[in-house]
């Protein structure tokens, strides 16, 4: 078939538009990527786009990991996310598999309270006093427990849980097996990409996750990385990593300190996208079938 | 009475299954709920939530008779309206360009760069913003070599802050949203496309007629969700993004109950304020609901 003028005009412009925006996304991170690893005299003399390293300099980064606080930071971040993303799932799991029940009675009320609490909350400031009066403030279980189950991801696992044939079950029950046996053995297996996503979601959840941390927790051995990031970046605190260096010399490596900083904070999730990535479609069109 | 103990009994383990994610929701949602009377009381942390003595609507008035309570409304209200009117739609016209896109390698290829953002933190995504932003950034850099105009220090000016906050947004969430938008399209029926080409309607047409409706259902739910939370915009980024200099058009409802009541401690003020915004917002889901339900079949419950 012809195609029309109108018809090709628009796909050059609509291929041109698409690597215009994929550019805009990637080049943020190439250029941090690229300063990173640049000399620092140059990233401080140049500050227009930047296509290629220039130069090779690690030295941001032995500088990040010397950090006693950084990798303090990095290994209480590893906690939240392993603790936090283990909780997260156990109960999200059971709960879903509650919920996705047919002939339970007190399923719908379960559910109302459930769906209810994601339109009409108390706000941050009962929260914040009832978080003190469990005893939690200033301890690990502040930034862990309050987030413990995620209403989105509750429903879209039950939903995906509901989607498993009901004779799988039956004859499963006829063998003896209770509910505990069912879900392990045969719902969680057989919803895998779904529990994938959902552990995503949560673990970058917690990885990313900074205002609880800046809100309940006191003592800096126990903040997470993106507090020190925030630090880093937003406050501009990078003097206590260069305490051997000149004034003169600290403002250029203050600067690829940051970007390092970046790298270090964000690589891991960046690493772990690629493969997850292909199940993203699934989880957020599941979310989006209601009832 | 029969009936329910007959339930209890043969469902016990699902029962005990439910029950952390029922006493987290009672804990962690509910007692908050309930913790929202202190803001008609003088509450005091050495009384309580019940035995702090009440203050009946002091703490809405001072708030509704104070400088900020206009600015605040104002802020969180254009904010919002912002989102709604550029950021909003961005997903869905990324999706329809996607699905013009006949070449599958590289569909997937803008796919995969555009949904990563969606993944970087808040902070760096904020960090970047004031590296790139600074007076001596990258964009500054480029406006000065190209335009030749003065540099603008742009996280410190209050007249920018909406442009950046909204420019941001977009900019993390595009792909990520469109991803929704492009499951309903793939989940269009063929045929009507090839009975729209029989009729002879060219691509425009087919996108118009048979695309659209069809992201029509999505988007009418993500609409009244939109709404609903038109009171709370992206708090976290805001408190990192703002500043003093930037408050005139910053500063939300969520930073000012965020600053008043865990920096400065005015517990029942702030929970007032948080309660005001918690109310309208339900309010407004409510009523968008309402709405949706009588113009299509769409909403939520």
């Amino acid at each position: 078939m012809k195609k029309s003028l109108a018809s090709v005009a628009f796909d050059v412009c609509n291929y041109t538009f698409l690597i215009l925006l994929a550019l805009t996304t990637l080049y943020p991170m190439l250029h941090i990527f690229f300063s990173s690893i640049s000399e620092p005299a140059f990233v401080v003399q140049n500050r227009g786009l930047i296509l290629y390293p220039r130069g090779t300099n690690f030295e941001a980064y032995v500088r990040v990991f010397e950090n006693p606080m950084i990798t303090l930071a990095y290994w209480n971040t590893l906690i939240y996310v392993v603790a936090g993303t283990a909780i997260n799932i156990l109960l999200t799991a059971c709960g879903a598999y509650a919920l996705s029940r047919r002939n339970v009675l007190w399923m719908k009320p379960v559910m109302f309270l459930i769906v209810f609490s994601m339109f009409f909350s108390g706000g941050l400031i009962p929260l914040y006093l009832l978080v003190g009066d469990l005893g939690m403030m200033n301890s690990r279980l502040a930034v862990i427990i309050p987030t413990a189950v995620n209403a989105f991801n509750l429903i879209i696992m039950r939903t995906s849980f509901q989607a498993v044939p009901v004779s799988l079950e039956e004859s499963a029950k006829l063998d003896g097996a209770n509910d505990m046996v069912i879900l392990f053995r045969i719902i969680l297996p057989l919803s895998l990409p779904v529990v994938a996503v959902i552990t995503l979601f949560y673990a970058v959840g917690h990885w990313n996750s900074w205002f609880p941390a800046m809100i309940f927790l006191q003592t800096r051995e126990l903040l997470p990385l993106q507090l020190i990031l925030r630090e880093i970046l937003i406050s501009n605190t990078t003097g206590q990593m260069m305490t051997d260096l000149g004034q003169l010399d600290q403002i250029p490596v203050a600067e690829t300190i940051q970007y390092a900083t970046v790298m270090v904070a964000t690589l891991p999730i960046l690493f772990l996208y690629p493969f997850l990535q292909k199940y993203f479609v699934k989880g957020v069109m599941i979310g989006a079938i209601k009832e | 009475m029969q009936r329910i103990l007959r339930d209890f009994s043969r469902n016990r383990l699902v029962y005990a299954m439910m029950l952390p994610v029922v006493v987290y929701y009672l804990l962690f949602h509910y007692v908050p709920i309930y913790g929202v009377q202190i803001a008609f009381k003088d509450y005091s942390p050495m009384l309580g939530f019940l035995k702090s003595p009440w203050a009946g609507f002091v703490y809405f008035e001072e708030f509704f008779n104070s400088y900020y309570f206009v600015r605040l409304l104002r802020n969180t209200f254009l904010i919002s309206l912002y989102s709604l009117i550029f950021a909003f739609p961005s997903g869905i016209i990324l999706a329809l360009l996607l699905n013009e896109v006949k070449s599958r390698v590289f569909k997937r290829s803008i796919q995969t760069i555009t949904y990563m953002p969606h993944f970087i933190s808040i902070v760096v995504v904020v960090g970047i913003m004031f590296n790139f932003l600074a007076r001596d950034g990258i964009i500054n850099n480029m406006l000065v070599a190209l335009f030749g105009i003065e540099p603008i220090a742009f996280m410190r000016e209050a007249s920018w802050f909406r442009t950046i906050y909204i420019t941001s947004d977009i900019w993390q969430g595009i792909g990520w949203s469109s991803i929704i938008y492009l499951a309903a399209i793939a989940g269009i029926d063929p045929s009507l496309y090839e009975a729209a080409k029989i009729d002879g309607a060219g691509r425009w047409r087919q996108v118009l007629h048979v695309s659209i409706p069809g992201i029509l259902p999505v988007t009418t739910i993500l609409l009244i969700l939109q709404i609903g939370s038109l009171l709370s915009v992206g708090d976290e980024k805001i408190l990192l993004m703002y500043n003093p200099v930037t408050y005139e058009t910053a500063d939300v409802i969520g930073t000012f109950v965020y600053r008043k009541g865990i920096l400065e401690a005015s517990f029942s003020y702030s929970a007032a304020v948080g309660l005001f915004k918690s109310v309208i917002s339900f309010m407004l889901l409510v009523m968008a609901n309402a709405f949706a339900r009588k113009v299509s079949e769409n909403n939520l419950w």
